[in-house]
């Protein structure tokens, strides 16, 4: 089983609209979302939900006002200062934890003298197993200012993978999150290809280093394809330059083409539409030998 | 006045509207650079490097003549950073949050903290702009603290202007909250108008208050206004799809600067939100 995970450091770079095309383009692969903070694959594929489950991770702080007794340890021991003072109507002090600010440590949990704060789990989102026009797909929403996206993450792509197993899939196409931090690293940790896209502007190519150097520390195999890549020649062949001495295959150029967002607008993948550069898009998938 | 610019996701032109703002603003202003997995405002603002510190985060180190594996650590450790089942307690540093937890529940007093490092914070002075940048070592998960940090920084005498990571999740919450004013960043296309849906939730739940700036305006159709309008949320600018402007992001240039029949627009949403004269 191979999976390809597509990466672009920051979104926007056509990073979707890529996987989206690979996907149909396969034919029969597991589409997993792991843009779990911004998903917009399924505005593409359509998916037709067929199981929904409810994505519980972490805990959080609950200080029963009955029961504290406004001494303030938990606040003073709090490293994220997620605990504050408020007064009770007949002025005394009660701690109330900030739910948003709250990591669930546990540490006001344990110190608490009056045992007086609770630790229940907490709902962050859900994530869903959808049939689409291209085969089975993973995907999730995290709730409005939720944690723990990495581990959303990470239960996506296992979930992809079991599902490729039972449905004896040869690949998984994997749209990835922005960036490179908690939820990238759970995104490519072990995957068969990474496909960094970025277009030929001073921050993609910044962007891009710090992805290529990512997927080296955790030697996942990497290719490297500039989009929009006429809106600026040289710079393309400079960033197509340094990707390949970072030791990425290049596998391609995709042209600036208004056709990309006006296959979005129609809620198809570029490839399903005559877009001009639905060839340079064929081309790269043929060039992944995926 | 602390405002910050965010987007649902990254790519819409939040820090092409931050640095152009802070370029507009054509007086005093800190600019915090809290994009810290991928941060790029630098890249718009030559200037003199002034300053780099590194940031850290207290991690435990284990005593390992004291330890008598009892597993308490391991047990406590919400982020299983720690772990011992029966043997000396072994630190993945890595997953640490540094909460401080696991030195307190040792019965044994084996574990005590030492700084681990996360990333780097660097000041740079461009012109009238103090520019903060937080930038998160490769293969470091943290964010939130590291913006934190560079948020530390903020000098209230002067407004800010912050550019806040993309999303909608643990590293965006921590950018925003605590602005006076949030500009959400999106396009006219079905994932912007998706993606800003999402961004408005967020900041509801945060209760800040925001409006929305409309970039690469007429490159879709009228979805995102028809959504602002009935949603009862102010377009406060558009910025038109024009291909000069992309021109002038991939050079590394401020539309400011580089395509100048755009100056009034951002001088304008500049003063009305960092404050005028004087400001
Ligand atoms: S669980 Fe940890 S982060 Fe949450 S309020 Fe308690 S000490 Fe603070
Ligand atoms: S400091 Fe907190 S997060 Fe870090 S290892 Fe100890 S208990 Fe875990």
């Amino acid at each position: 089983m191979r999976e390809l995970v597509v990466l672009s450091g920051k979104g926007g770079t056509g990073k979707t609209s890529l996987a989206a095309s690979f996907a149909v383009l396969a034919g029969d692969a597991v589409v997993a979302d792991c843009d779990v903070d911004a998903a917009d694959l399924h505005l593409v594929l359509a998916p037709r939900p067929r199981e929904r489950h409810d994505f519980v991770s972490g805990r959080q702080a609950l200080i029963r006002p009955a029961d504290c007794t406004g001494c303030g340890l938990c606040a003073e021991l709090c490293r994220f200062a997620a605990i504050a003072m408020a007064a009770r109507p007949d002025g005394t002090p009660v701690f109330r934890v900030d739910p948003i600010g709250c990591e669930g440590c546990g540490v006001c949990v344990r110190s608490c003298l009056a045992q007086a704060i609770d630790f229940p789990e907490c709902l962050c989102g859900e994530w869903l197993v959808s049939d689409t026009r291209c085969g089975s797909m993973v995907h999730a929403r995290l709730k409005a200012a939720a944690e723990n996206s990495g581990k959303l993450v990470a239960l996506v792509r296992r979930e992809a993978r079991r599902l490729a197993e039972e449905e004896k899939r040869e690949r998984i196409i994997v749209d990835g999150p922005p960036g490179i931090g908690c939820p990238v690293i759970a995104s490519l940790s072990g995957a068969s290809l990474v496909l960094a896209v970025t277009e030929p502007t001073v921050s993609g190519e910044h962007d891009l280093e710090r992805v290529l150097s990512l997927a080296r520390h955790f030697q996942v195999p990497v290719a490297a394809c500039v989009n929009k890549w006429d809106l600026n020649p040289e710079m393309t062949e400079r960033i197509e330059a340094k990707a390949a001495a970072a030791g990425a295959r290049l596998a391609g150029r995709v042209r600036y083409d208004a056709g990309v967002t006006a296959a979005q607008l129609r809620e198809r993948a570029v490839v399903e539409t005559d877009a001009p550069c639905v060839d340079d898009i064929r081309a790269i998938w043929n060039n992944l030998q995926l | 006045m602390t405002l910050a610019i965010a987007s649902g996701k990254g790519g819409t032109g939040k820090t092409t509207l931050a640095v152009n703002l802070a370029r507009a603003y054509a007086r005093p202003l800190q600019l915090l650079d809290c994009d810290v997995e991928e941060p790029n405002a630098h890249l718009f603002l030559p200037g003199t490097e002034a300053a780099s510190e590194v940031a850290t985060i207290p991690v435990p180190e284990v005593d390992e003549s004291r330890c008598d594996g009892c597993g308490e650590c391991s047990r406590f450790c919400a982020y299983h950073a720690i772990v011992s089942t029966g043997t000396k307690a072994l630190v993945f540093a890595e997953m640490c949050h540094g909460c401080g937890g696991c030195p307190r529940v040792c019965p044994r007093q084996a574990i005590r903290e030492v700084p681990r490092r996360i990333g780097m914070v660097e000041r740079r002075q461009a012109g009238d702009i103090a520019l903060v940048t937080g930038r998160l070592d490769v293969g470091s998960v943290l964010a939130p603290p590291l913006i934190r940090e560079v948020k530390r920084r903020l000098d209230p005498s002067l407004p800010a202007v912050i550019d806040a990571p993309p999303g909608t999740s643990c590293p965006v919450v921590t950018a925003v909250r605590g602005a006076d004013f949030v500009l959400l960043v999106t396009e006219p296309t079905p994932f912007g108008l998706h993606d800003l849906q999402l961004a408005v939730d967020t900041l509801r739940e945060l209760a800040q208050p925001f409006a929305v700036v409309l970039n690469r305006a007429g490159a879709g159709d009228d979805r995102v206004h028809r959504y602002c309008r009935e949603a009862g949320i102010a377009i406060m600018m558009e910025i038109a799809d024009d291909r000069r402007i992309a021109e002038a992001y991939s050079r590394g240039r401020l539309v400011f600067d580089a395509v100048p029949e755009y100056r009034a627009l951002f001088s304008g949403l500049a003063d009305t939100l960092l404050g005028g004269q004087g400001g």
